[in-house]
């Protein structure tokens, strides 16, 4: 029940209050009904000002979007939105893929690895949040303290020991170095968030079984889990879409190109094609987005709120 | 102690039945001798769910980190043992290699103008779509949408486009009778334009302020309104000082976040870092030394620069937030 609470309050729930206000009853003063006036033109001036900056802050999606209709010989020349002579051209090429390597090829490697971080941050992160929200042993407060501290580090730090230390044990082109960090909780974001998440949560529950007999496993699985099953969602939403968008990771540790996944393709494409194919370049772009642009839709509320809660609670 | 107790025997009843605990073993009451058992095991415990997370931050982070504080006063190729040369790599980078200066410049430019920027762009949006709740969730998604992949590959690859010769921001700023040219391979521009990319994405900022707007209890807007207080001194009055905590964790996390931009950079210049060195940003210099150049002990050296500058960053604004950052008690 009050998991659910805990999404809602920081959002819109006030709309009612507001709607009240507006559905006034016709008869007024006439300072009044020039009050209402005015508020009218307010609301108006600021849906136009609001469409207006919606329309500039996705201007390059839908560019992009129209872009992959374009054919090449119309790149710098017809910059407007709409296509000329629209082709689906572009589309069949980048089917075919880059490098000998079809495109369901890189597809397939950024969904086993996007997958991997998921079920690896999520299960990491819950058992080490756990730790450090229920559970009181010597040592928390300086362990607790150290991990907001990876949360401030930059990640370029250690980018070379990891890579040496990988390197050593033969992993290299392999997908092990991207999924391994993700199964030690190496996130601290995501231990950050739950462990906000599961401070909410009421002590009463896990103390009632504690007095049963049940032991910290037991309530982690049986209680906590369940209560904060929204938290891990938002979790598992975002690492899926970092892993997705993970560029430096796959740069240094992927050498051949049917081990790619998405971004290191499109990085060929913007490599082989200075000028040449624009067509592909830009499709093969737009349809590397695509999971992410559906996850948005789907999900969004949970991106959003999860969002919301996460800093606020900072 | 017999309080805590009670209550949970209390609400213990209305667990599910069966699911949990149908058997009741030790009901024996907390003793002393137990106590430090009990402690034992709550040690335990604690370190066999924190196991994945300890091996993560002593394996991947804290020896790494280590280890490349050592390699920062070595050269080193992979190929040959790393050889100590002391302080060598420090003193060059500072006195000998203009690259790493320019690279710490246009980083600190862009880090210092882009957050800020954004935070004012997340700021202003996050008011305008406070001012009304209907309506507001459709803008609010919609804005936020970009920061989801505004790090990505695909949106610097638009980016490239957008902002190119006789692309679409080329074209729209000529109809207005202002000839700039492609601004990706202008060294003047490249940086105005990655800085737009770093101000693009304020959706998520702006989705943390407005939920902090919607917490600001509306008495203390009425409360300063009877006391003759306008539109602007009740923002500077009311808004920003319970906006602040909210405002100072944004700005920590978004500068520490602008110090690693690394894909868009990348994908601009083609991994050059060009046209001039102008997107050769601090990370993107590492990357090319380390593994384009196989200098690790140099990299090594300009990432633990990195991590001081981000440190003294971080220091300086926490040490400057009690002058500016309000923390009410009342947090519900």
């Amino acid at each position: 029940m009050s998991t659910s609470n805990a999404y809602t309050t920081s959002g819109g729930a006030s709309t009612p209050v507001i709607a009240q206000q507006q559905a006034m009853p016709a008869p007024l003063p006439p300072t009044k009904r020039r009050k209402v006036k005015r508020k009218t033109w307010q609301t108006i001036v600021w849906f136009v000002v609001l469409i207006a900056l919606t329309a500039l802050v996705l201007y390059p999606l839908v560019w992009l979007f129209f872009a992959t209709f374009k054919p090449n010989a119309e790149f710098g020349q017809n910059t407007g939105l709409i296509p000329e002579n629209p082709t689906g051209e572009n589309y069949l090429k980048v089917l075919e893929g880059i490098a000998g390597v079809p495109m369901w090829k890189f597809y397939w490697n950024s969904l086993v690895l996007a997958t991997a971080a998921v079920v690896g941050t999520v299960i990491s992160s819950a058992l080490a949040a756990y730790a450090f929200a229920r559970i009181q042993f010597k040592g928390l407060a300086i362990l607790f303290a150290a991990m907001i501290g990876t949360l401030l580090l930059p990640f370029h730090v250690v980018i070379i020991p990891q890579y040496l230390l990988f390197n050593n044990l033969g992993m290299i082109d392999t997908f092990w170095p991207l999924i391994l960090p993700k199964f030690l909780a190496t996130e601290a974001f995501f231990v950050f968030l739950l462990v906000q998440f599961m401070r909410q949560m009421p002590r009463d529950m896990d103390e009632a079984a504690r007095i049963d007999g049940a032991g910290h496993v037991r309530i982690f699985w049986a209680i906590i889990v369940p209560l904060i099953k929204p938290a891990l969602i938002t979790c598992a939403i975002f690492s899926f879409i970092w892993a997705w968008n993970d560029f430096l990771g796959p740069l240094l540790y992927l050498t051949s190109p049917e081990n790619y996944p998405l971004p290191i393709a499109l990085r060929l494409y913007n490599d082989q094609t200075s000028s040449s194919d624009y067509g592909a370049t830009v499709t093969a772009s737009f349809v590397a987005l695509i999971p992410i642009l559906v996850f948005f839709v789907v999900f969004q509320r949970f991106l959003v709120d999860g969002v919301a809660t996460q800093g606020l609670k900072g | 102690m017999t309080t805590t107790s009670t209550r949970a025997l209390v609400t213990g009843r209305r667990l599910p039945k069966g699911r949990l605990m149908p058997r009741r073993r030790n009901e024996a009451p907390a003793q002393r001798p137990g106590q430090r058992r009990r402690q034992w095991r709550e040690t335990l415990a604690g370190y066999g769910f924190l196991s994945p997370w300890l091996l993560g931050f002593f394996g991947l982070t804290i020896i790494p980190m280590i280890y490349s504080l050592y390699l920062s006063f070595t050269r080193y190729n992979i190929f040959q043992p790393p050889r100590w040369i002391g302080f060598d790599n420090y003193i060059r980078l500072f006195t000998n290699d203009p690259q790493f200066i320019q690279s710490a410049q246009i980083t600190l430019i862009y880090v210092l103008v882009g957050t800020p920027v954004m935070l004012a762009a997340a700021l202003a949006t996050a008011l305008l779509l406070n001012y009304r709740d209907k309506g507001a969730g459709f803008f609010r998604s919609a804005f936020y949408a970009p920061s989801l992949i505004a790090a990505s590959v695909s949106v610097a690859i638009v980016w490239r486009a957008l902002f190119s010769t006789d692309g679409p921001v080329d074209n729209t700023l000529s109809f207005f009778g202002i000839n700039l040219g492609g601004w990706v391979g202008n060294p003047d521009l490249v940086l105005p334009a990655m800085i737009i990319l770093a101000v693009w994405q304020f959706g998520a900022t702006m989705v943390i302020f407005l939920a902090g707007l919607k917490q600001i209890p509306k008495e203390l807007y009425e409360a300063a309104e009877m006391d003759g207080a306008n539109a602007l001194q009740r923002f500077r009055a009311v808004t920003m000082p319970m906006l602040s905590p909210v405002i100072f964790f944004n700005l920590l996390l978004g500068i520490i976040g602008a110090f690693q931009v690394f894909a868009s950079a990348y994908i601009i210049s083609n991994g050059s870092g060009g046209p001039a060195g102008m997107t050769n940003f601090i990370t993107l210099y590492l990357y090319k030394r380390g593994f384009s150049d196989g200098q690790m002990g140099y990299a090594a050296a300009i990432a633990w620069v990195l991590l001081v500058v981000v440190a003294i960053i971080a220091f300086i604004l926490f040490r400057t937030q009690r002058n500016w950052v309000h923390y009410s008690g009342d947090n519900r």
